[in-house]
């Protein structure tokens, strides 16, 4: 885990230092804004995943002296089938026609979309059809 | 380093359950396996590439005579936009992070599937949706969208383009974008929580590190381009003045958000290819990647880089820190730099195999690097304001661009056979390579002298200057030998139809997806090898070539 949150937190390093060249010696905003936000992308998920690294065993991954039983057991569930992504998916593309062709459209593609949810989470809860 | 695991790698806690899944149409709108939705995106990904290429050659056959008439002008503003609307935004993107890294990436690094299988069904139903909301703008009474594939503002505003065209166009890139940002996620979370037992993080193949840099700077660049967005579509429909002079607004934040997102999607689309070359050249030099680390280093030096460069699109617009961009800009040639000799070096003292996979590699080799050198140039303002929208900025993006062309068609001949079990005519891949390599050079040579001659690009008709028309006839015919190769694919792929049986490992390849069966069963392993290099397959194979770590050469064992 420790060289994941390196690279995060190295990149999140890169671009403060650009960040800090940049909006010093240009003269507009944009630019800096954006590579904050980059930096801060850098930064948040890599010291959560420096932080969770200092409290955790090697993992088997980490570990190059693993062998392959060492992944014996459930690595997670996950699922066979699932009707879900689909409805989400086609009800994503109605919200966005409705942007285009008129806001009615906005009722199935609200409707499919929350459909999915609902249908996903219970999916997920059950552990999915497998 | 025989302790092979012989019996089924547990994934999930229920057990087999690959007989009595759904069939046919209800397999494909269901399936969360990350096998199936790969080649559904990378059969979508290819129509896009043939429906863009058809763009291309309408295109080129206007511009074979200075007074074409095959299109009507404003036909041939709406084609050079959806060309590279489609190319860039529905066919390289998508083909790159969506179809080879899905079905590649798990495998290797030993994973049964995505860490977000439904997930990732869904970046693949937004990528299809947003594709045909982009596409059915040629179906509306405006026609499709006709602001080029930048959507500069303000011509792309409402009273500059109005219609739906262009309402679709945003509409297909806010689906597609989120199915990129959502496709990023699935790849950084596959990539740190689900690489096999021994699997470290400097052992993944370089294919599976580019991929995870990709992801990274996906989800760094993405967002900001479907901000934008919104941004444009409130300028067009909400009465909002942000890119907007009458009301306060600023036209060139458009574009400063717009190459935010558009340099670092650059990137996006060649680090993955990048990384299938590197992986083609060294199992057919039959060697290990030459500077494993320096590689990783570079690809990851090009992603920091490339979010410093986006204001070098815009030198011209006078409002930008010219020595800044240029200076960044520049730097990123020394990591490319880097990635070209560590392919040299690969091959180098190797026992070439030139399989068509290798050769599509080294035409990649040579075609990036013309594109690349004449990126240099471009990085330079003096050279830039002479150059800026010519067709000398249109032949070195397609020199990087159909280089990209050349390594996707090389991952294609080399994975496919994994992925279908069954191995593509060489001998039609090789004429193949040929027709693509040639006619790549043929079209882009006449297209960057036509630059320096002066041409705008984005015109439908041209004076008649007789160096102009012979230029241009000379592309149009490099053109077609390119539309003869994506012929030739398509008929290599009539011709091999099941018909060579692949085994394994065709290749001798080097990482685990050569380890599993062709195609690999449902959660991709019955067993894994022990991991400990960065080719734990080649090093079953052939356990007489000890691996060494890195740092540890041949000649210290010697001593």
């Amino acid at each position: 885990m420790k060289v994941e949150a390196k690279i995060l937190l190295i990149l999140g390093l890169f671009f403060g230092i650009v960040a800090a060249v940049y909006w010093r010696w240009s003269v507009e905003n944009a630019g800096g804004v954006m590579l904050v936000a980059a930096m801060l992308l850098g930064f948040l998920p890599g010291s959560y995943y420096w932080w969770w690294s200092r409290r955790m065993r090697t993992r088997p991954e980490d570990d190059p002296t693993a062998t392959p039983a060492q992944s014996a057991g459930v690595v997670g569930a996950f699922p066979g089938t699932s009707i879900w992504p689909f409805t989400m998916g086609m009800g994503a593309f109605f919200v966005v026609l409705a942007l285009v062709f008129g806001i009615w459209l906005l009722v199935p593609g609200i409707a499919l979309v929350t459909w999915a949810l609902l249908g996903g989470i219970a999916e997920g809860r059950r552990g999915g059809r497998v | 380093m025989t302790d092979v695991l012989e019996h089924p790698v547990a994934v999930g806690d229920h057990g087999h359950h690959e007989d009595h899944g759904p069939r046919g149409v209800l397999k494909w709108l269901t399936t969360t396996d990350h096998k199936v939705i790969g080649l559904s995106y990378t059969v979508t990904a290819v129509i896009m590439l043939v429906i863009g290429g058809l763009f291309a050659e309408i295109i080129r056959a206007q511009l074979a005579s200075p007074n074409g008439t095959l299109v009507s002008l404003a036909q041939y503003n709406e084609l050079f936009t959806m060309h590279g609307s489609v190319m860039i935004y529905l066919f390289a993107g998508p083909f790159a992070f969506g179809a080879l890294a899905n079905i590649v990436v798990p495998i290797q690094i030993g994973a049964p599937d995505m860490a977000f299988p439904r997930l990732n069904a869904l970046s693949y139903w937004l990528y299809l949706t947003g594709s045909i909301t982009m596409l059915s703008g040629f179906f509306t009474a405006g026609g499709a969208a006709n602001f080029g594939w930048v959507g500069y503002a303000p011509l792309s505003n409402s009273i500059n383009t109005p219609g739906a065209g262009a309402d679709l166009w945003i509409g297909g890139l806010l689906l597609t974008g989120f199915s990129a940002i959502f496709t990023g996620v699935n790849l950084v979370a596959t990539i740190f929580y689900l690489r096999a037992p021994g699997m470290t993080m400097f052992r993944m193949p370089i294919f599976t590190w580019n991929l995870l840099v990709t992801a990274l700077l996906i989800l760094l660049a993405f967002p900001v381009l479907t901000a934008g967005l919104v941004m444009l579509y409130a300028d067009r429909h909400f009465g909002t003045h942000i890119f907007s002079v009458a009301g306060g607004g600023v036209p060139v934040l458009w574009q400063h958000i717009f190459w935010f997102w558009g340099h670092p999607e650059v990137y996006i689309l060649a680090l993955p290819f990048f990384g299938m070359v590197t992986e083609i050249i060294a199992v057919f030099s039959r060697k290990p990647v030459f500077g494993y680390k320096g590689m990783v280093f570079a690809t990851l030096t090009i992603a920091a880089l490339s979010l410093g460069v986006w204001a070098h699109h815009m030198f011209t617009t006078g409002v930008v820190l010219l020595p800044f961009f240029s200076i960044m800009s520049l730097l990123i040639a020394v990591p490319t730099g880097i990635k070209i000799f560590n392919w040299i070096g690969t091959m180098w003292r190797g026992e070439i195999w030139f399989s068509t996979a290798m050769l599509m590699a080294i035409g990649f080799l040579v075609t990036f690097l013309i594109g690349g050198l004449t990126g240099i140039y471009l990085a330079s303002p003096p050279l830039d304001f002479f150059t800026h929208d010519t067709y000398f900025v249109v032949a070195h993006f397609h020199s990087v661009v159909m280089a990209l062309v050349l390594a996707g068609m090389a991952g294609l001949y080399y994975w496919g056979p994994k992925i279908t079990g069954y191995l593509l005519n060489e001998t039609i891949g090789k004429i193949q390579f040929w027709f693509l390599f040639v006619g790549t050079q043929v079209f882009t040579f006449p297209i960057y002298l036509l630059g320096l001659r002066g041409m705008p690009r984005r015109m439908a008709v041209y004076p008649h200057d007789p160096q102009w028309k012979f230029l241009n006839d000379v592309a149009t015919v490099g053109a077609i030998l390119i539309g003869v190769s994506t012929i030739l694919f398509v008929v290599n792929i009539i011709v091999s139809w099941k018909k060579y049986p692949a085994g394994d490992n065709p290749w001798d390849g080097h990482t685990l997806e050569w380890f599993t069966t062709s195609p690999p069963p449902h959660h991709n392993f019955y067993r894994l090898p022990p991991i400990r290099s960065e080719r734990p397959t080649w090093d079953y194979n052939h356990p007489e070539h000890t691996a060494l770590g890195h740092g540890e050469h041949a000649k210290d064992e010697a001593r």
